[in-house]
């Protein structure tokens, strides 16, 4: 089973080492893969190539190294049984799912990894009598480290899954002191750790679970729904320990290999998009970083909006000769995403220059709008990053802007004492008219006033964005 | 009830400040209008579309003796006697070339706002008439120039014979500039375009002109207009505009420099190059021409056959449209003025675009005013452009960095010279995989991060592996747990992988459908 059983490397242990190295070589290939358009495809072949052979040399060592042991048909019974159904329920989900619902459904299967990873850890903890003496100080900080990050992906993730699908509240969570509720968590935990080095004992192992599914569940619950895609990114990442720590735990380089390469790509991804949003990276590990921004100075952004109806927003695109879309969280919510496609071929069609700009934290997960809009056949070399198209926007004669509110906020841009201040935002303000699709007056997630609402060239086009992009549809 | 004046412009000027559309709103504003009889009769705006809108028609001396007198040009010496004491009066100024305008408005305790002083700012692109009046300028001048042209504009095949297009050349590609360039190239015609600054390339690019660029380095501008550029750059331009010259069949030149005489761009030896029955317009012909032998608002014909016209009046050409869009803009202007819709006009000088219009306050000269910073000009580098951050991101120093690091490696060393056997490899492997973590999706395109999400996803999903290593241990409770861990992380692999193909096969290219 592990390197302390195995004397002599049988046949299955050499090959099932080579394939381990053949394996995690896939998997950097894959993600490699999975940076470009162009081979994002070929990146996701390698990654199911590398996990089938993964799969299969591990099932050929747990059969060759069980055989003829007690509890050997039952354990092979129980494996073949649950990769069944468990990737029957895997590829259902994956084809019921609507694009809308992706970032709930990527929480929900992060969550999934923590839980494994828990179980795990707790199993590592009861076969503790199969590792060595002298490594048994070792292996039972092991468990703890494994149950521990475990414990925080897995209800994280679920405080995740449940604000993203509107199951909870998404207003972040505010408890007293929860800066000193975190750090006191993570020095109870080395304690509790030390402690269990030292004398083992099951409620030891019971309590860090708990504290670690608490603390899991405070970090998360006291982030705000606007701040998700960063959130969604970092679990990815925490899900990535959770995996290499399981790999110290249970002697494994490819757990270890596979766990450090999703951690720190993980990481990284919510680095570039802490820097998007103008975050401290440290804060948001830390939890609860987006609650800096209550609604203090709402009455200083007034003024009057103008109202525009679908017939004159038709007209207006009509005339338009260079068109960009702006797509923000309240098209997925509206499920637009098919007749703002059909409406940006409609004016391809007629000659305009269409594009779309999206803003690298709009929507809930990260390329959320790059995923409904592909779903919706928007070609993606019109679809651009806000860096792409923040240039070319004063020359832009119609800006559409669907449901996306603090993405487009030029008080990030002018206003010094604004919660959002130094945010990167597009400049829609600056190109001749924007026409704003909204429900109603009401601030965005961050819960700053718009001063766009109020500019002269912006107006407001109120109502559910589905319905209104498919009556302008109807008047061109 | 302040009462506001619509006064008849002076003969050869066919506009008028305000057509019945804007008079309609200008009440709504609170405010009482009256019109001269006659003003918008060249705009074919009778006076009975004013009084269906609620509008007195008055004779002139009543329409002057308003509280609030709108008009098109400046008013002459005679016009500004009928104006009441203490009125305000609203028109093209050019408060920058005509001082003695100001004395003369300031002696008689008026007030004067400049329509031509609104500042270039995206916040005042409503009330810029400069850019409204360029933009019918432009349009037109390609219209006269089409007029005088004894060819088509575009190439055609016929059966009596095929027929080569026009070649425009537009120097400069400011409003006027780029609505000439749109004019001339939807006629059909092959549309060249020259200007200083090359940021506007695209512009000229996305209505269907082709820019010619100067290669020389040029500063950008900060203020939104071209600036008086370098000798290298003039004569790099001025070879361009002689080999122009000579190939195309007609030249619209619209360069302007704020406060200077219009600059010279193509000479009389240029001109003697280009064919006969070509046509020049030079938009710049009242600031002195940018043509050498354009007359100010006269028709020239050279002796080379070519027709050379200076007029000046293009906008008021189109005198419909012109008033139409000046009355939208002066509009604008009456609202930002009049913030309690009350018929009450209240100038705040803390306000940059009230500020800067208003040349004469109660007598008072207040030209010029503080400079503005401007939006139109592009900003040097795009990840400056957000104005000062109220909070600068904490960045370590380097000697902390440093720091930092060096504790990181004693911490990696120690951890693998003292650890027994099987560590000190783990962590090797683990620190290689991080920094290939790092390395590998560096460049992640950002439409792919949900992707990419998913499918690290799914590998992590890879716990399975250390599930199924427990599963044959001969304990019934460890079996369980690691049964129903294999079942979580299956659910991973399978769907993390099934959903990430799904996202993909979505995404297509344009020229792929």
């Amino acid at each position: 089973m592990t390197a302390a059983y195995v004397v002599v490397p049988t046949v299955a242990v050499m090959v099932a080492g080579a394939a381990y190295i053949v394996a995690a070589l896939l998997f950097i290939l894959s993600l490699a893969g999975l940076s470009k358009h162009d081979t994002s495809r070929r990146g996701v072949v390698y990654g199911m190539t590398g996990m089938a052979i993964a799969l299969v040399a591990t099932v050929w060592l747990v059969a060759d190294d069980a055989w003829g042991q007690p509890g050997a048909a039952l354990g092979l019974t129980l494996l073949v049984v649950a990769v069944l159904i468990g990737g029957a329920i895997g590829l259902w989900r994956a084809r019921v799912v609507e694009m809308t619902a992706m970032p709930q459904l990527i929480a929900l299967f992060h969550s999934f990894v923590g839980l494994a990873a828990v179980l795990v850890g707790w199993n590592g903890a009861a076969s503790e009598f199969a590792v060595s003496p002298d490594l048994v100080g070792i292996h039972r900080a092991e468990v703890f480290i494994g149950v521990f990050i475990g414990a925080v992906t897995f209800t994280g993730s679920i405080v995740a899954y449940l604000k993203l699908s509107a199951r909870i509240s998404s207003r972040p969570l505010v408890l007293p002191g929860k800066n000193v509720l975190n750090v006191g968590a993570l020095v109870l935990f080395v304690a509790l750790t030390v402690w269990y080095v030292i004398t083992p004992a099951l409620w030891l192992l019971v309590v860090v679970t708990v504290l670690a599914l608490a603390l899991g569940w405070h970090l998360v619950a006291s982030i705000g729904g606007g701040d998700m895609p960063v959130v969604v990114s970092m679990l990815n990442s925490y899900s990535g320990w959770a995996a290499a720590a399981a790999g110290f735990l249970l002697d494994n380089d490819l757990l270890i290999v596979t766990g450090a390469l999703v951690g720190s790509s993980g990481a990284y991804l919510s680095y570039i998009m802490c820097r998007a949003m103008n975050r401290s990276f440290l804060s948001v590990i830390a939890g609860g970083f987006g609650i800096e921004a209550p609604r203090a100075d709402g009455e200083d952004a007034q003024g009057e909006h103008r109202e525009i109806d679908a017939a004159s927003a038709a007209e207006l695109l009509a005339g338009a000769s260079s068109v960009v879309i702006t797509p923000g969280y309240g098209m997925a919510v509206a499920q637009a995403q098919y007749p703002v496609a059909e409406l940006a071929q409609r004016l391809r069609e007629r000659g305009i220059d269409v594009r779309f700009g999206i803003h690298p934290v709009a929507g809930r997960l990260p390329g959320h709008m790059n995923v409904l809009l592909a779903e919706a056949k928007v070609p993606y070399d019109i679809v651009l990053e806000m860096d792409e198209i923040n240039d070319d926007l004063a020359s832009t004669d119609v800006v559409l802007v669907i449901g996306a509110n603090d993405t487009v906020n030029p008080a990030a841009a002018e206003d010094p004492g604004s919660p959002i201040a130094g945010m990167p935002v597009l400049r829609v303000w600056e190109a001749a008219n924007v026409i704003v699709f909204k429900r109603s007056m009401a601030s965005g997630y961050a819960g700053v006033p718009n001063p766009l609402f109020f500019r002269d060239n912006a107006q407001m086009l109120f109502g559910d964005a589905k319905a209104r992009v498919e009556d302008i549809l109807r008047e061109l | 009830m302040t009462r506001i004046g619509i006064v008849a412009e002076q003969p050869g000027e066919n506009r008028v400040a305000a057509t019945p559309l804007t008079v309609e709103k200008i009440r709504g504003l609170g405010y009482d209008v009256v019109v001269e009889a006659g003003a918008g009769g060249h705009a074919a705006l009778p006076d009975d579309a004013y009084r269906d809108v609620g509008a007195a028609v008055v004779d002139t001396a009543e329409a002057w003796a308003a509280d609030i007198v709108l008009k098109v040009n400046a008013p002459t010496p005679a016009e500004i006697e009928r104006l009441a004491d203490g009125a305000t009066v609203i028109a093209l100024l050019s408060p920058a070339l005509r001082p003695e305008l100001l004395e003369a408005l300031a002696t008689r305790g008026i007030t004067a706002l400049a329509m031509d002083a609104v500042p270039r700012i995206s916040r005042a692109q409503s009330m810029d008439v400069l850019s409204s009046m360029a933009n019918i300028s432009g349009y037109r001048a390609v219209v006269e120039a089409a007029n005088e042209f004894g060819r088509f504009f575009t190439g055609q095949v016929t059966a009596a014979g095929k027929v080569p297009p026009a070649k425009v050349l537009v120097a400069g590609a400011g409003v006027a500039g780029l609505a000439a360039i749109g004019a001339a190239s939807s006629l059909g015609a092959v549309v060249r375009a020259t200007d200083p600054r090359p940021e506007v390339a695209d512009q000229v690019r996305s209505i269907g002109g082709t820019y010619l660029p100067v290669d020389v380095e040029v500063e950008e501008s900060k203020d939104g207009y071209a600036k008086a550029t370098s000798e290298a750059y003039d004569r790099r331009a001025a070879e361009i505009y002689s080999e122009q010259a000579a190939d195309v069949d007609i030249v619209i030149t619209t360069a302007l420099i704020p406060g200077r005489p219009a600059p010279r761009l193509i000479t009389a030896a240029d001109v003697a190059t280009m064919k006969p029955g070509s046509v020049i317009v030079d938009m710049a012909a009242g600031q002195g021409g940018n043509v050498e032998g354009s007359v100010a608002g006269e028709r020239v014909v050279t002796a080379g056959g070519v027709v050379i016209l200076g007029y000046t009046d293009l906008a008021g050409r189109l005198p419909t449209q012109a008033s139409q869009l000046y009355g939208t803009n002066l509009l604008n202007l009456l609202k930002l003025v009049t913030p309690e819709k009350d018929g009450q006009l209240t100038l705040d000088f803390d306000d940059v675009v009230q500020r800067a219009v208003t040349v004469v306050r109660d007598g008072e000269i207040t030209w010029p005013p503080p400079p503005v910073p401007v939006s139109a000009a592009s900003t040097a580098r795009p990840d400056a452009a957000p104005a000062a951050p109220a909070k600068e991101r904490r960045t370590l120093s380097t000697g902390a960095k440093s720091a930092l690091i060096a504790v990181g490696i004693a911490a990696l060393f120690a951890v693998c010279a003292f650890a027994p056997a099987p560590l000190p490899q783990h962590f090797l492997v683990l620190t290689l995989s991080i920094v290939v973590g790092f390395y590998v999706i560096g460049n992640v395109a950002h439409a792919l991060h949900t992707p990419l999400m998913s499918v690290t996803n799914a590998i992590s999903g890879i716990i399975v592996v250390g599930a199924m290593v427990q599963i044959t241990v001969p304990f019934l409770l460890t079996q369980v747990l690691a049964a129903a861990a294999v079942l979580l992380a299956s659910i991973n692999v399978f769907g993390g992988f099934a959903v990430t193909r799904r996202m993909l096969a979505m995404f297509t290219k344009g020229d792929a459908r």
